[in-house]
């Protein structure tokens, strides 16, 4: 495997790193809430090993803390990962046709490693990017999880630091470049759409007035990429404004039917 | 937390994962659908982080966290590197709480 790693340049693993370090005082934060909360030194551990998705963990950590069921924090705690089962359709061509790589590398999906597979579109790269970002984190946020409930209180405030901006900040440094249509990258993440060719430049009209100065018209992905970034921000709407409504994780869920708006591929793509 | 809570949580989280690595390879997706799926993907990506730089809990997050996100995102769409986006994300969420915004 590690001829894997070779095909990943600095600048990736330079940013997997960060992420990993940004990740790691969440981890901690995560240990020492649970240990100043008065749960014993496994359940953290334990759970960051096993269920291996922050958002989660805080959340079924926090309804045992308020004092509701374990039932119910089982059910917060699914009900936020459910997102993971697209994202597992959407990234599953990473982990190959191998049962073990299939096995093991499924726990690994998380939502950083598969805003790092997004971000490319070279099917080594891909492969190379998910494994690199996927043990990284797992190592580091188990790592930080433990340090941080052996540490205890004192490192419960991660708000100070800012780090709660961190999470949404890191999503859209991986994202949003996909959407603008300027980068290579792009025509690799619009995948077979983006090799087909270009006729759906007519249907990509609606109110983008702004993408008059993009100036790239002769790139193939912009179609889609037009669909593709209204499609996200009706996502992101209806997911803000249902979150006051809805239990945590539902939300996000509604934001899928901002896809509707992108259901067309760019252009007769079946032949990919 | 029971231990069978924990086993719980982890067992049907990784029945998610598994899924689309399994069953796609199963099924002969279609490539519109496979489109759609890697639109979706996009998409929730995207509603995760807006939903988390402007909420917390059910309510809003204060104006300290989505300011340091819009930093983010302007440097971003500027082609910064990732560091100075995440780094500069959160030193600017820091410095208003320092300076008592919410």
């Amino acid at each position: 495997m590690y001829s894997l790693w070779r095909t990943l340049d600095r600048g990736t693993l330079r940013d997997i790193a960060l992420v990993c370090l940004a990740d790691a005082v969440v981890g901690a934060a995560f240990g020492a809430i649970a240990m100043s909360g008065g749960l014993p030194l496994w359940v953290p551990v334990v759970m960051s090993l096993l269920v291996f998705a922050g958002g989660a963990q805080f959340a079924a950590v926090g309804v045992v803390l308020s004092g509701g069921a374990p039932a119910a924090a089982v059910a917060a705690g699914l009900v936020l990962n459910a997102r993971l089962l697209p994202f597992g359709f959407a990234i599953g061509d990473v982990l190959g046709g191998r049962w073990r790589t299939r096995l093991a590398g499924a726990h690994l999906t998380t939502d950083e490693s598969v805003a790092f597979v997004l971000r490319d579109g070279d099917p080594r790269r891909r492969r190379a990017v998910f494994w690199a970002s996927g043990l990284g984190l797992f190592l580091s946020w188990n790592v930080a999880v433990v340090l941080g409930a052996m540490a205890g209180r004192g490192i419960g405030d991660t708000a100070a630091l800012g780090l709660d901006a961190a999470f949404p900040a890191v999503l859209l440094a991986l994202v949003l470049p996909s959407l603008t249509g300027t980068s290579t990258e792009n025509a690799g993440h619009s995948g077979h759409a983006g090799k087909a060719g270009d006729t759906g430049k007519a249907g990509d009209t609606g109110k983008v007035g702004d993408s008059g100065k993009t100036g790239d018209f002769t790139n193939t992905g912009n179609a889609g990429n037009g669909a593709l970034r209204r499609a996200c921000v009706l996502g992101a709407v209806v997911a803000v404004a249902a979150t006051p409504l809805l239990p945590a994780g539902l939300p996000v869920l509604l934001a899928l039917t901002g896809v509707a708006l992108a259901a067309r591929p760019p252009a007769d793509a079946e032949v990919s | 937390m029971p231990l069978v809570a924990i086993l719980a949580l982890a067992a049907g989280t990784y029945a998610f994962r598994l899924a689309g690595p399994v069953l796609r390879h199963r099924l002969h997706l279609p490539t519109r659908l496979r489109h759609l799926l890697s639109v979706a993907a996009t998409v929730l990506l995207i509603a995760l982080a807006a939903t988390s730089a402007l909420t917390e809990g059910q309510g809003f997050a204060g104006w300290a966290r989505p300011a340091g996100v819009l930093v983010a995102a302007i440097l971003t769409l500027r082609k910064a590197p990732f560091p100075l986006i995440v780094v500069l994300a959160a030193a600017t969420t820091a410095v208003l709480r320092l300076l008592g915004v919410p």
